[in-house]
């Protein structure tokens, strides 16, 4: 056997053994009947061509590894951004599951995350007494300040009514009358995570600032100096929202984070457990009703958000994740009108760090071509900053982004000369992606973990900068927001291409006279 | 701009539901009002006499040739008919297949976030059936209709329907706005019609808003795909639906939690007006043959 208890092999070595080799190759030949290897080779190099390119982007009604996920997501997110609140879906159990997972593998720390746990005779009688007992269980298990509630498809399918629920749980005892159960419609076959990241914040801000459910009066709105922020769905917000945090405070502006998960998913091992930790509380939402301006970081994680706030008589900035030099200039200008405050010189001297470091490393990224994928709004960001390095985002590629999303990014190309030759695309998926790298090579992918299949199949170097990131640890923990931010993502691109010049010439004797000490 | 209303039209299949929703609604535009239809049926029939055309894209049908409702228009599904009055249909699966309820909810949120609403007088949902599952009861939620008129008849399975109706519109009545604004009857000339009509309505704890008699005519104007009102508006057929467009016009706020019954008092309320026999329960279950053998 190869394996013994004096030497234990991991399974990246074990299966190369003699005897696992002989293992699969028989189970190959008599079991699986497969085409020949000829034949496979011949279909995966027709799925490099042209040809199969054409046949791939006239697909309508398939998709193939999507980049994105379901609003429950994002609603799970948004309930994690605020203070002792226990995020609740009403629906299956193993969604929940899932959400907990994909956070929890992300962000490499546990995601509390409850569900009305519906079965068979739920999806026949309704939920309601599931959203009955769930509440209750909830609200003394748990004893969160507030509880969040969301719905999976299945509830959604056969049309629970949270509202009327929720009123009924309260009249049959769940919670108290008074006690705070804001709620979202987050159907998982609509949209994506960034809907639901919208319409699970629209919900907490109806409930507390329209009279939560008509149960108490709509609050008055008395305008005051302070800005509140909201970042959007957001995989770097462990480093991201503290990055923020500083701007503000280094700005000297007041401001609330309207939904800051930043410690939630960043607890210390110091010996105690912390169920709930940070987050903006209750009355800091009731509070921001009263803010001046509230900056949307990502507009199209908050579209229906931004118009409720709109609609409050609050100035709306709505942003798309701006990144690298112009686009935190933006961002810090537009914090500058609102507040008339000027901008301090200890972020213009980080901005000028920033030119510094781009101008010592920007002959190695000049011209180089990027395929991106992933949110709408990190999409713009990144294709702005690249573009800003000379770089050229040959393509940028987005699931849940629509043809409105398109123009912008469109828009960015047409202004830069190192655009020309970049194409933008919506409502596409991995499958197609994979085509463009084969037929229209580029130097780097940038995504998620997801991408390394694409990195397998193509031999484009992956960059991560786009949730989820299961397969590197704490790339999360630092901010890719601000100059300081903006540094980040310029080392993350000039590592990945160093490395792949080492790689390139690692051959001694052939093409090591490349291998350099000083790049 | 007056506070929108929004009604909705439930009752038993067959009942003339469409046809007195839309003779009704065409009735409330001739007075003025701005009027938005939403049919919520997947045979997509309930705005077929204002637009004259059997049936129209529907919001779902659109939906699934260009690949969601994201992206769809309002204009692709919104047609304008009689009087400016403006018609939407959900539309829904075939026989057999898929969900209907999850039809309407899409539809009504599609509607919602496309602003439909905006500038209308009047938005009237007509829906199919019983209260079948949750979807159907979508129009009867928080901040959707707030008066249910149950079209029904004298017959026993509408009076069925409609105290089946009921327990819907009282599950959502208690814990949102929900009302029943009422009965309408439309006759199909059973015995003692009018009174088993009221006397269903009372205990129901409602009121028979208005009784619809028989006329031809609706056949009539029906087959020229139109409403009476504008077939024949000086009929006085048409004169009954503006009377009732008058009362659902002035029921504003009158609306009521309904008190539903059992079928055993539903059966009491037949013996009480002669239209069915005390239950002889030795005879239940027997055939004629059987019966006549004893």
């Amino acid at each position: 056997m190869p394996q013994n208890a004096d030497n234990i092999l991991d399974h990246e070595n074990l299966f190369r053994q003699p005897e696992y080799v002989e293992l699969f190759e028989n189970k190959k030949r008599d079991f699986e009947f497969g085409h020949p290897v000829d034949k496979v080779k011949e279909i995966v190099e027709w799925t490099k061509t042209k040809d199969y390119q054409e046949k791939n982007f006239a697909r309508d009604s398939l998709t193939v590894n999507p980049a994105k996920a379901c609003q429950p997501l994002g609603a799970v997110f948004v309930a994690n951004g605020f203070a002792r609140t226990l995020s609740f879906v009403h629906g299956s159990q193993g969604c929940v599951a899932y959400y907990r997972s994909h956070f929890s593998r992300h962000f490499k720390e546990p995601t509390s995350c409850v569900s009305s746990s519906m079965t068979e005779d739920a999806a026949v009688f309704g939920g309601l007494n599931n959203m009955v007992d769930g509440l209750a269980n909830t609200h003394s298990l748990y004893k969160p300040d507030m509880i969040a509630v969301s719905t999976t498809c299945m509830a959604e399918v056969i049309g629970d009514d949270l509202n009327a629920f929720i009123k009924t749980a309260k009249e049959k005892g769940s919670v108290p009358m008074d006690y705070d159960v804001p709620f979202a419609h987050t159907p998982a076959f609509v949209g994506s995570h960034i809907t639901g990241y919208d319409n699970a914040l629209l919900g907490i801000l109806k409930h507390f600032w329209d009279g939560k459910a008509d149960t108490a009066p709509k609050l008055e709105r008395v305008p005051n100096e302070s800005i509140n922020f909201i970042g959007g769905f957001d995989g770097f917000v462990v480093g991201n929202m503290p990055e923020i945090r500083r701007i503000f405070k280094t700005m000297g502006i007041e401001h609330t984070l309207l939904c800051d998960p930043s410690d939630n998913w960043n607890t210390p091992t110091d010996g105690t457990y912390r169920m709930y930790d940070g987050g903006t509380t209750k009355q800091q939402v009731a509070e921001a009703l009263n803010a001046k301006a509230t900056i949307v970081f990502q507009q199209f994680s908050a579209e229906k958000t931004a118009k409720l706030i709109a609609e409050h008589g609050q100035e709306v900035v709505a942003l798309n994740h701006p990144m690298g030099v112009a686009g935190t200039d933006q961002f810090l200008m537009a914090l500058s009108r609102i507040s008339g405050k000027p901008i301090p010189a200890e972020l213009e001297l980080e901005r000028g760090r920033l030119v510094d470091a781009i101008a010592d490393s920007q002959a190695h990224l000049h011209g180089k071509k990027y395929a991106l994928y992933g949110d709408p709004d990190l999409m713009l960001g990144l294709t702005q900053f690249l573009l800003e390095l000379g770089a050229e985002p040959t393509h940028v590629l987005s699931t849940n982004g629509d043809d409105k999303w398109a123009a912008k990014v469109q828009a960015l190309f047409d202004a830069s000369p190192f655009g020309k030759n970049c194409k933008v695309y919506p409502k596409r998926d991995l499958w197609h992606m994979r085509s463009l790298l084969f037929t229209e090579p580029v130097d780097f992918l940038i995504g998620n973990t997801y991408g390394k299949y694409l990195e397998r199949d193509t031999g484009t170097p992956l960059i991560r900068l786009v949730f989820p990131i299961f397969d590197r640890h704490h790339y999360h923990r630092m901010p890719i927001w601000g100059y300081e931010g903006a540094m980040r993502v310029l080392v993350m691109l000039l590592d990945e291409f160093f490395e792949s010049l080492d790689a390139n010439t690692i051959i001694p004797g052939k093409t090591d006279y490349s291998y350099d000490i000083i790049r | 701009m007056a506070k929108l209303r929004q009604i909705a039209f439930y009752g038993k299949g067959g009942i003339g539901k469409s046809t007195t929703s839309q003779n009704t609604l065409a009735s409330l535009a001739e007075m003025g009002q701005k009027i938005l239809i939403v049919g919520c049926d997947p045979k997509a029939d309930s705005t077929r006499l204002i637009l004259h055309a059997k049936a129209q894209d529907t919001i779902l049908s659109l939906a699934a040739d260009a690949g969601s409702v994201e992206d769809l228009e309002l204009e692709d599904v919104m047609k304008v008919g009689y009087r400016d009055i403006r018609c939407v249909e959900s539309g829904g699966p075939e026989p057999g297949v898929g969900c209907a309820g999850r039809g309407v909810i899409t539809s009504i949120n599609f509607l919602e976030e496309e602003g439909a609403y905006d500038g209308m007088d009047y938005v009237s949902y007509d829906v199919l059936g019983d209260v079948v599952c949750g979807g159907f009861a979508m129009p009867i939620r928080e901040n959707k209709a707030q008066e249910i008129y149950i079209v029904m008849s004298g017959e026993m399975m509408a009076m069925y329907a409609a105290n089946n109706i009921s327990k819907g519109v009282l599950k959502y009545a208690n814990s949102g706005g929900v009302r029943l604004g009422g009965l309408v009857c439309n006759e199909r000339q059973t015995d003692k019609e009018y009174e088993l009509a009221d006397a269903l309505a009372k205990m129901l704890g409602t009121r028979l808003i208005h009784f619809i008699p028989r006329d031809n005519i609706v056949q009539h104007a029906e087959l020229r795909r139109m409403t009476v009102l504008e077939y024949a508006p000086d009929s006085k057929q048409a004169d009954e639906y503006r009377t009732l467009a008058k009362k659902i016009h002035e029921n504003v706020g009158n609306g009521t939690i309904p008190t539903p019954i059992t079928m055993d008092q539903l059966e009491d309320l037949l013996m009480e007006h002669g239209i069915m026999d005390a239950i002889d329960e030795s005879v239940v279950g027997k055939t004629a043959a059987e019966l006549a053998v004893a």
